[in-house]
């Protein structure tokens, strides 16, 4: 069952084999029953093609889809197009905007990550035509397609907050931990100062879906601990802002940082969306059911609307109606992330507009099953592989201990090592695991390995 | 996360240590051969030399640990829970009986038995 992957292993780290092989045998003798959990996908043999695969967007789930189709693919022409050639490892942006990392920590090339056999273009898809199975790029050229994997992540909107300025974050008490390592890192100048002169902190997150909801939730912790560690928390106010009537879309794991704030002393305001910011004067106003109110900051963490991005918004390809219509986020079946209405067309990663999580954890999860029913397409057989929305948040508590939080679509809690590690359980084992594991293995996954 | 794979673990290990990973192997395996090797040429077991081995093995546990936090930026204050005292157990028990069969072995075959 594990052949497949054990030689490629072997493959890759070149000559020893016997010492390896025999490695990997106790390895596998010693994890036991762990042997009889079902393989990964990879372990398929490897099925000749000569489709022409496009995938749009080579971050996380772009590159992870092109290493599994290069895995399970013969001969077939797989194109990744996009322009940006560095790549981000964005679950590491709260860790700088922490102080705990610095941004080279989370900036890498995306060269480095594509597949043998796999052409990387490096331009931005202007235009998605899947009526005419092609896209085009900004240069005008068209790559038609017999299948697309849609996986350009998504936009960060904030032009949409009136008043806001990228360029000052950093600067008088603006931090926005999403936009970029370098504003990650200008984040955390900010909120360190804020941690030594204390004020009001204000926290908030967008009415729309975004990339890990946990993040807002983390940095509101890791302020409150910072602030603390200084002998500052009695000068200092912190006011959390959800934009509807939970914390956290989990009701469980809302209750438990709903009860975490309390004993914490962090003010929690629900159904309060963003709605203007005055850089000069530190001053928001949110919009809230009683209408807008104004609120006086000394540090806040910008949070914008998170959207399609604007090729696919304009494309036939999001949601026709429903609250996805709106942000554009692709109308794909959230058990095979298929298009719904274009067979050829599959969407994985932030854009797909499937009910939970935007993390790296989901393109984990998602990618295999999508290229399974890809590659099952190709072979003109069906694929049984199914996306439960399976995906996890080391919710940072407070530095050195985390809540290891697995999900899934209905709302269960799935922990991997349940009796062992408690998923609501503050825990320093789950810190170690964010801080020490989680790159290892995102790193993996987009080699396609994990 | 959701299943486990020995060999995912490997592919993780591999890229958290890169070529360390093998480095680390082969000190095991070629520590306990050696280990091994020592036991069957002195059919013995030499005690004031194991617990000369055990005490270096108390540092190197320690050592285990303060290089656990430094890797995990932790400090020494952030167990929470039952499973955070096994973590710390876990790591300095390696650490420990890592250093223990190591500076045993180092020290038997350096100065063997009656010398």
């Amino acid at each position: 069952m594990y052949k497949n992957a054990l030689d490629k292993i072997l493959d890759d780290t070149g000559k020893k084999t016997l010492d390896r092989r025999s490695f990997l045998m106790l390895g596998a003798a010693g994890a036991g029953s762990l042997l009889l959990a079902p393989g990964g996908a990879q372990a398929a043999s490897r099925i000749k093609s000569s489709a022409r695969i496009v995938i749009a967007g080579a971050g996380a789930a772009g590159l992870a889809a092109a290493s599994h189709l290069a895995n399970k693919l013969d001969g077939a022409k797989i194109t990744l197009i996009d322009a940006r050639k560095e790549h981000f490892y964005q679950p590491g942006f709260t860790l700088v905007a922490s102080g705990i990392k610095q941004s080279p920590y989370v900036v890498s090339t995306t060269r480095e990550y594509v597949p043998g056999g796999v052409e990387l273009v490096e331009e931005r898809v202007v235009e998605f035509d899947p009526e005419g199975n092609k896209v085009v790029t900004e240069s005008g050229k068209p790559y038609p397609y017999d299948f697309l994997i849609v996986a350009t992540g998504l936009k960060l909107d904030y032009e949409a907050i009136p008043g806001m300025d990228v360029e000052q974050i950093g600067n008088n008490g603006l931090g926005s931990i999403y936009h970029s390592p370098a504003k990650a890192e200008a984040t955390w100048r900010a909120m360190s100062n804020f941690a030594d002169t204390g004020g009001v902190g204000v926290f908030q997150r967008p009415g729309t879906e975004m990339k890990c909801a946990g993040a807002p939730l983390k940095y509101t912790f890791v302020t409150d601990d910072y602030l603390r560690r200084r002998g500052n928390r009695g000068k200092a106010e912190i006011i959390y802002n959800a934009n509807n009537k939970a914390l956290f879309s989990v009701p469980i794991v809302h209750e438990k940082v709903r009860m975490l704030f309390e004993e914490r002393g962090v003010k929690v305001n629900y159904e309060r969306m963003l709605e203007s910011i005055d850089l000069g004067k530190k001053l928001v106003v949110f919009k809230t059911p009683i209408g807008p109110v104004e609120l006086q900051y000394d540090f806040i963490n910008v949070i914008p609307p998170m959207r399609a991005p604007d090729s696919v918004r304009n494309s036939p390809l999001p949601w026709q109606e429903g609250g996805w219509a709106k942000d554009g986020w692709i109308e794909v079946d959230k058990h095979n992330l298929r298009h719904k209405r274009y067979d050829n067309v599959f969407a994985v990663g932030d854009v797909a507009g499937v009910p939970k999580g935007k993390t790296a954890a989901s393109v984990k999860w998602q990618v295999p099953v999508a290229v399974d029913h890809l590659v099952a397409s190709i072979a003109g057989k069906e694929s049984e592989a199914v996306y439960n929305g399976y995906t996890s948040c080391p919710l940072i508590t407070r530095l050195g201990q985390a809540m290891l939080i697995e999900f899934d679509y209905k709302d269960n809690l799935t922990p991997s090592f349940p009796g062992v590690i408690a998923p609501l359980e503050e825990l320093w084992i789950s810190w170690v695991m964010k801080t020490m594991a989680l790159k290892p293995t995102y790193i993996s996954m987009l080699r396609g390995r994990a | 996360m959701k299943e486990l794979d020995p060999l995912v673990f490997l592919a993780v290990f591999q890229e958290m240590l890169g070529p360390l990973l093998w480095v680390l192997i082969l000190l095991i395996v070629l520590g306990t051969l050696a280990f091994v090797g020592l036991l069957l040429k002195e059919k013995t077991i030499n005690s004031r030399r194991l617990v000369r081995a055990e005490l270096a093995g108390l540092v190197g546990g320690a050592l285990a640990l303060v290089l656990m936090a430094k890797v995990s930026s932790s400090g020494f204050t952030d167990a929470g829970g039952p499973a955070d005292w096994f973590l710390i157990a876990l790591v300095f028990g390696l650490g420990l009986a890592g250093t223990a069969i190591l500076v045993y072995t180092f020290m038997g075959w350096r100065k063997p038995v009656g010398q």
